[in-house]
């Protein structure tokens, strides 16, 4: 078995003293394998940028254990981690200009200096700044620091590169410019990385695994595909997904070979009891109390069901969100063509057994995904 | 800014001459001063009308003293060089004692750091008298009273905690990625201190070491109680100008001109690092 380039184990971050200060980081263990990029999403102050610095090594490692490439890293100095970060706030050597910033590493490294230029190019070209190579980085804008910053962590030769939002300054369309050279270039270079990222289209588009955080706790490491499909609790499922998945709190009851599932204002969704596997069934109904996850997508009208009335209804060039009052909150479905529906008009919803996620209304945890047991 | 008047800007030019005149006046006295005789100098009413003479000067560098009374050795010129000296070797001291605690202090927050960096600018408050009379008996019993090595040490109460003040928040105005940055790609923290935080702090390191410089220079209580004669700087061999048959102004006017020569020369030549260095947050993030 190859070892993998990292491995986080059951580590914590205290700023301040172990067990009274802030606790940013808490009991998370990864492990990245050689060649895969790693998307690390979660809300603002989750805990991603220690984390980073953790692996990097400018912060301590409260607790746990790094391995790095093999080696047991977390009480060395990052000098000896041979890892590449771009950073948050970009920290370009402001005394230097573009190219030398770029370059710093590799000189250091006494490469031969046509090596240097050529490499240099290839990034700059690649991130679209060879224009601003010359210039001094404290004439730049924003997301020229930031591309700037992320060419001098490419550049690297390392064993792992972290990028902490790489592109959050760059417009739309760049960022999907530069989204797909990136991945390339990491991809043909056999590179492994961990990448922050507020976007879920560019974790999706990136990553081969994403890495869900939420206060310091990793809440989810999965394939986008099963991060979709089977969030492993309420948060992941609303966090992942845009629009959000629509959660209610319900009450399960089973009769007569069918499962009712109860929502607020007497609103019902009725299912075969065949429809789940057995037990899933056992699980929902000895819980009673459960909460129910739908993605937008996965709400239809139809011609009979349980009403709603519609509330808002936006067209937004590719897909409509409509926004419509149910069971007493509101629920959001998605269609891709334009819905003809006016405000105020009712519908009727219905929700297939194969779209429901159950989860435990106490712990948030997953009991099921469709069908089957999560 | 763009639109001043003509007026704003009379008005704003008599202003600026007229502090200029009043900061300026003292030293523009002490200059005519130091090219009469005390005859001249002592004239009621004082007229800025007399005959120059060179002689307080040439007085100062022969080193000879002639007065009514008689001649006089003064070791005037070996007391600028003790100024030089001192200070000098204070300030380098100082730098290399200072500014590595400065980063200490400034980037690795250890328990009990900012008990030790204030207790370091405390010195700073305490009067110079307070410390002197212990330090002399234990200088006496050292046999460190006397000495350049004893007075350039006791010089460090004027500039370490100087150095350490002003170095410190400079330090700490360089973002800690930016030397994060250079420590991941490679490089220990003893090279990322030379190559990334010393350059970014020079403005810093320089102005304060101009301003420890200064402080060193213009010091008096120190060396007047801790040094002979044959190692006193400028400010207390002037002392000798006090003589029995009367203050020789002449050569204290003479004598203050060219002590104030130096530091003078070294401020206008950093006077864009004093700016730049004293005018925090000079480093861009
Ligand atoms: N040096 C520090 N001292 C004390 N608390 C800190 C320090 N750095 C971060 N924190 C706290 O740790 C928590 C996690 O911060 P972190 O920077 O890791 O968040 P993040 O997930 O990167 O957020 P963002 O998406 O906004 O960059 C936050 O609550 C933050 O306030
Ligand atoms: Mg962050």
């Amino acid at each position: 078995m190859t070892e993998s380039v990292l491995r986080l184990e059951n580590i914590d971050k205290f700023y301040g003293p172990v067990g009274l200060g802030v606790h940013a980081v808490r009991d998370v263990s990864m492990e990245v394998e050689e060649g895969d990029i790693i998307a690390l999403l979660g809300s603002s102050g989750c805990g991603k940028t220690s984390t980073l610095r953790m692996i990097a090594g400018f912060e301590e490692t409260s607790r746990g254990k790094i391995h790095l490439a093999g080696r047991e890293v977390q009480k060395l100095p990052p000098v000896r981690r041979h890892v590449a970060m771009a950073f948050e706030g970009y920290s370009l050597y402001p005394t230097v200009n573009v190219r030398d910033n770029i370059a710093f590493a590799l000189k250091a490294a006494r490469l031969p200096a046509a090596e240097v230029a050529a490499k240099v190019q290839e990034v700059a070209e690649m991130l679209e700044i060879t224009d601003i190579l010359d210039r001094s980085p404290n004439s730049l804008s924003g997301g020229q620091q930031q591309r700037a910053s992320l060419a001098r962590a490419l550049i690297r030769d390392a064993d792992l590169y972290l990028l902490d939002e790489p592109m959050g300054q760059l417009e739309p369309q760049l960022r999907t410019l530069l989204r797909g050279r990136i991945k390339f270039f990491i991809k043909e270079r056999g590179m492994t990385a961990i990448l922050v990222t507020h976007d879920q289209t560019e974790a999706n588009a990136l990553a081969d695994k994403i890495a869900v955080m939420e206060e310091g706790v990793l809440q989810q490491y999965a394939t986008p595909a099963e991060i979709k499909d089977r969030p492993a609790n309420l948060f992941t499922g609303t966090f992942v997904g845009e629009p959000p998945m629509n959660v209610f709190p319900v009450t399960a009851a089973a009769s007569g070979g069918r499962l009712s599932i109860a929502l607020a204002d007497g609103v019902v969704l009725d299912y075969a009891e065949s429809d789940f596997a057995a037990e899933v069934r056992d699980r929902i109904l000895t819980r009673g109390d459960v909460m129910i996850g739908v993605r937008p997508y996965a709400v239809h009208r139809s011609e009979t069901g349980p009403t709603a009335t519609i509330q808002a209804n936006q067209w937004l060039g590719d897909q409509s969100h409509i926004a419509a009052s149910f069971a007493g909150q509101t629920v959001v479905l998605v269609e891709h063509h334009r819905a003809d529906v006016a405000i105020g008009e009712p519908i009727s919803i219905r929700v297939d057994a194969h779209d429901l996620h159950v989860f435990d209304a106490e712990t948030g945890m997953a009991i099921s995904h469709g069908p089957e047991l999560a | 800014m763009e639109h001043t008047s003509t007026l704003e800007k009379a008005l704003r030019g008599v202003a600026i001459t007229c502090v200029i005149l009043f900061f300026m006046f003292p030293i523009f006295w002490i200059v005519l001063m130091s090219f009469q005789t005390n005859e001249t100098i002592l004239r009621v009413p004082p007229s800025i009308i007399f005959d120059p003479t060179i002689q307080n000067y040439v007085a100062l560098i022969t080193g000879r003293l002639e007065t009514s009374a008689g001649s006089l050795e003064i070791n005037f010129m070996s007391n600028l060089w003790n100024s030089l000296f001192l200070s000098s070797a204070s300030v380098a001291v100082g730098l290399i004692l200072g500014v590595p605690a400065a980063y200490a202090f400034g980037r690795l927050k250890f328990r009990g750091s900012e008990d030790i960096a204030f207790t370091l600018l405390s010195f700073r408050f305490a009067p110079p008298l307070l410390v002197l009379l212990p330090l002399t008996i234990y200088f006496q019993q050292i046999g460190l009273a006397d000495t350049y090595f004893g007075l350039i040490w006791v010089y460090q109460l004027i500039v370490l905690p100087l150095i350490l003040w002003i170095v410190r928040g400079y330090f700490e105005d360089i973002p800690a990625d930016i030397e994060n940055a250079y420590r991941v790609a490679g490089h220990s923290w003893f090279s990322t201190f030379r190559k990334v935080a010393l350059p970014l702090a020079m403005p810093g390191i320089a102005a304060a070491g101009l301003l420890a410089f200064i402080f060193a220079w213009n010091n008096f209580i120190f060396a007047l109680v801790l040094a002979s004669a044959d190692k006193q700087p400028v400010t207390v061999g002037a002392l000798a100008f006090v003589t029995a048959s009367g203050i020789q102004y002449g050569q204290v006017a003479a004598g203050v001109v060219l002590s104030i020569l130096p530091t003078l020369a070294l401020a206008l030549y950093a006077q864009r690092y004093l700016v730049e260095g004293l005018s925090l947050g000079a480093v861009k993030g």
